[in-house]
């Protein structure tokens, strides 16, 4: 019977079933970084245990390190302190970190691919909700706990439950101004936010097959907020090319023989899912979110949708997002006036979002009154903007230009959002006080439609501002 | 400290949390997992909801104490935040139920052997307003029979195979089990060609 890359990389990875009834799972590729994992060492510690294969985990630090200076000690000492807790636990168990000083620090989902350690038919986990991103090479990528760092940390393993297998197919072709951001939050209205609770979701088709590397690891980063713990595009040519060179990857012959391995762990034609999905791409425009959740979204020329019109059971959390935002229904999204851009995080913090961004930025000013932030998502991503001179197109056009981090999208470091302020952010949740501020309100989008908004101080139709 | 793992039923007060999508950054604003041990989270937990509305139930006299919370739908969404059931459990809850449940929430709460089952929109209506009614009165999570027992009526519930046999039979905290497999780790290692070298 044809398989899918789920059902293949799934079996090749088990090590057996346990009393449970689940899976023991082995772990390839273990990714870790400064907030998920001080408990997890100690736990380790307690337990008198090492790590069982330290050369298949890889740290980094992103969430809580400052983008302006990152001279040490950290103004923060509780950021100083985890940054501490991270160097000493890595160093006592023999595990590469990607520090400062490594010129490869950066999120932990963008120097994964970046470096080539992510791989198609791998397992690969990390305390990181978004680990999905990196399904986007074809592995089998999953946030965890704390508790099941310490498991991988020990073990090299977890006990999982084998998800359900959602085909989502996106046909048609994406309209100009319409990138993967879009794409996703799409899907995300369509299917639900919790509609991919126990699946694990494989796009394809059409407008998925003809994305970039980087367009897919933004498609791919937030499956989990539909839901989806698991989210994997097929290893095609575009993977292979994307791989080839890279610091981590099989290089001369052995990258060979991997491609033919890689193509061998992708879903067979006639293979079954549980449930296909169909988006139509052509459909797609920019798209803004205007709730407390990635499901409350509008195209940008749609207005903000009336309860009355929601399936009932939504309704309440219409209401709380509408009271929340302090927005009313039918007013147009368009013109939303914002107080802070901020472009980068995993889901939208590599190069090709930057140029995105600088396209729009060059030779115009963000508006008075706006604070707008680009923050790349690693240093190698720094370094190549700077090269190609976006660095100077931001600086020209009045972004701060920061140093790589997580930054704004979950406010752990210095960059938050003050009271009840508006933020256009390219970041990949918009919940209730996520931005560092209780009050604080995230309206979701591209990186080139967060310059837009930048450029014009309220939301814009970056369509009409390239035009 | 009780060293029975064991989890076939938790009994205690209820406390309903009404709502649906609230996410582990509700649970836990991000700014308290700059710490490099979970102690003490309990304090925190839905600080920011609670300083917005004198009437959260985490506020309310009539809940303290109480040590099962009776949700909405996709409670626990978004973030693999461990700090958000950590939060909880060191707040007093021991057990959830709700409609439906982030996955990497629902993991972590297993984990720490706090079941979360799962009933109708219909039944979960009527226990939240039902213990709202009576909060003082105890409130059964039947983990081993998948029901809810309250004021005399059994509700049925639902909790996957895996989660349901780990916290019947105490074998939740995983890294035991998962040692057990011994030299069957590296053999499956070894299967795997990126691991060799191709």
């Amino acid at each position: 019977m044809a398989q899918t890359l789920l059902d293949k990389v799934w079996e090749a990875h088990t090590v057996r079933t346990l009393p449970s009834g689940q899976t023991q799972l082995l772990i390839g590729l273990h990714l870790i970084h400064e907030v998920t994992t001080p408990q997890a060492f100690d736990m380790l510690k307690d337990l008198k245990l090492k790590v069982r294969m330290p050369e298949r985990t890889f740290g980094t630090l992103d969430h809580i390190i400052p983008t302006t200076s990152q001279v040490r000690p950290y103004a923060d000492p509780m950021a100083e302190e985890m940054a501490e807790h991270m160097i000493r636990n890595t160093r006592d168990f023999g595990l590469p970190l990607f520090d400062l000083d490594s010129g490869r620090q950066g999120i932990v989902h963008v120097i994964g691919p970046e470096l080539g350690l992510s791989q198609p038919g791998m397992t690969i986990a990390c305390g990181d909700s978004h680990t999905s991103t990196h399904g986007a090479v074809g592995a089998i990528a999953f946030g965890i706990g704390t508790s099941q760092v310490r498991d991988v940390l020990a073990t090299q393993c977890l006990a999982m439950a084998k998800p359900r297998l959602r085909q989502v197919r996106v046909d048609g072709a994406l309209a100009r101004g319409v990138t993967a951001k879009d794409v996703i939050l799409a899907i995300i209205r369509q299917l639900g936010v919790k509609g991919g609770v126990g699946y694990a979701y494989e796009y394809a088709g059409p407008v998925v097959e003809r994305m970039t590397m980087e367009e897919r690891l933004t498609l791919c980063n937030m499956s989990i907020e539909g839901g989806a713990r698991f989210g994997y595009v097929n290893p095609d040519q575009t993977t292979f090319d994307y791989l080839r060179g890279r610091p981590y990857a099989p290089a001369g012959d052995a990258f060979e023989r991997a491609v033919t391995w890689w193509k061998s762990v992708a879903t067979e034609s006639g293979a079954r899912y549980d449930d296909v999905a169909h988006v139509d791409g052509s459909a797609i425009e920019p798209v803004v979110t205007w709730g407390i959740n990635p499901g409350m979204s509008v195209s940008v020329s749609e207005r903000i949708p009336d309860p009355a019109s929601a399936p009932e059971s939504d309704r309440p959390t219409y209401r709380e997002a509408l009271a929340f935002m302090g927005f009313a229904p039918g007013q147009p999204i368009k013109g939303t006036k914002i107080d802070v851009a901020f472009v980068g995080s995993c889901t939208n913090g590599r190069l090709s979002d930057l140029r995105a961004a600088a396209e729009v930025a060059k030779g115009r000013k963000v508006a008075p009154g706006v604070r707008a932030l680009i923050v790349p998502g690693s240093q190698q991503v720094a370094k190549a903007a700077e090269a190609e001179g976006l660095a100077d197109v931001f600086t020209a056009a009045g972004f701060e230009w920061r140093r790589a981090g997580c930054s704004m999208c979950l406010g752990m470091n210095d960059d938050k959002l003050k009271g009840r302020e508006v933020s256009a952010s390219s970041s990949n949740r918009n919940f209730i006080g996520r931005q560092g501020s209780p009050t604080g309100r995230t309206l979701l989008m591209s990186p080139a439609m967060v310059a837009a908004a930048a450029i014009a101080g309220a939301v814009a139709d970056v369509r009409e501002v390239l035009r | 400290m009780s060293t029975d793992l064991r989890r076939r039923q938790v009994v205690g007060r209820g406390l309903p949390l009404p709502g649906n999508d609230i996410d582990t950054d509700r649970i836990i604003p991000a700014r308290f997992l700059k710490a490099v041990t979970f102690a003490g989270l309990g304090e925190h937990a839905f600080e920011d909801a609670r300083k917005v509305d004198p009437e959260h139930p985490f506020n309310q006299k009539a809940y303290q104490g109480a040590s099962i919370m009776v949700v909405g739908q996709n409670f626990g969404c978004g973030s693999s935040r461990e700090h958000a059931p950590q939060a909880l459990l060191d707040w007093g809850i021991g057990a959830l139920v709700g409609g439906s449940f982030g996955e990497i929430f629902f993991g972590n709460c297993t984990t720490n052997g706090m079941p979360c089952l799962t009933a109708s929109p219909a039944d979960l209506e009527w226990l939240q307003r039902e213990v709202g009614r009576r909060p003082g009165e105890p409130l059964t999570v039947d983990v081993e029979r998948r029901e809810i027992r309250f004021a005399g009526r059994t509700i049925t519930a639902a909790i996957p195979d895996g989660a349901r046999n780990v916290l019947v039979d105490g074998s939740w905290n995983t890294t035991g089990v998962l040692l057990e497999a011994g030299g069957a780790i590296e053999a499956t290692a070894r299967r795997l060609p990126y691991v060799t070298g191709f």
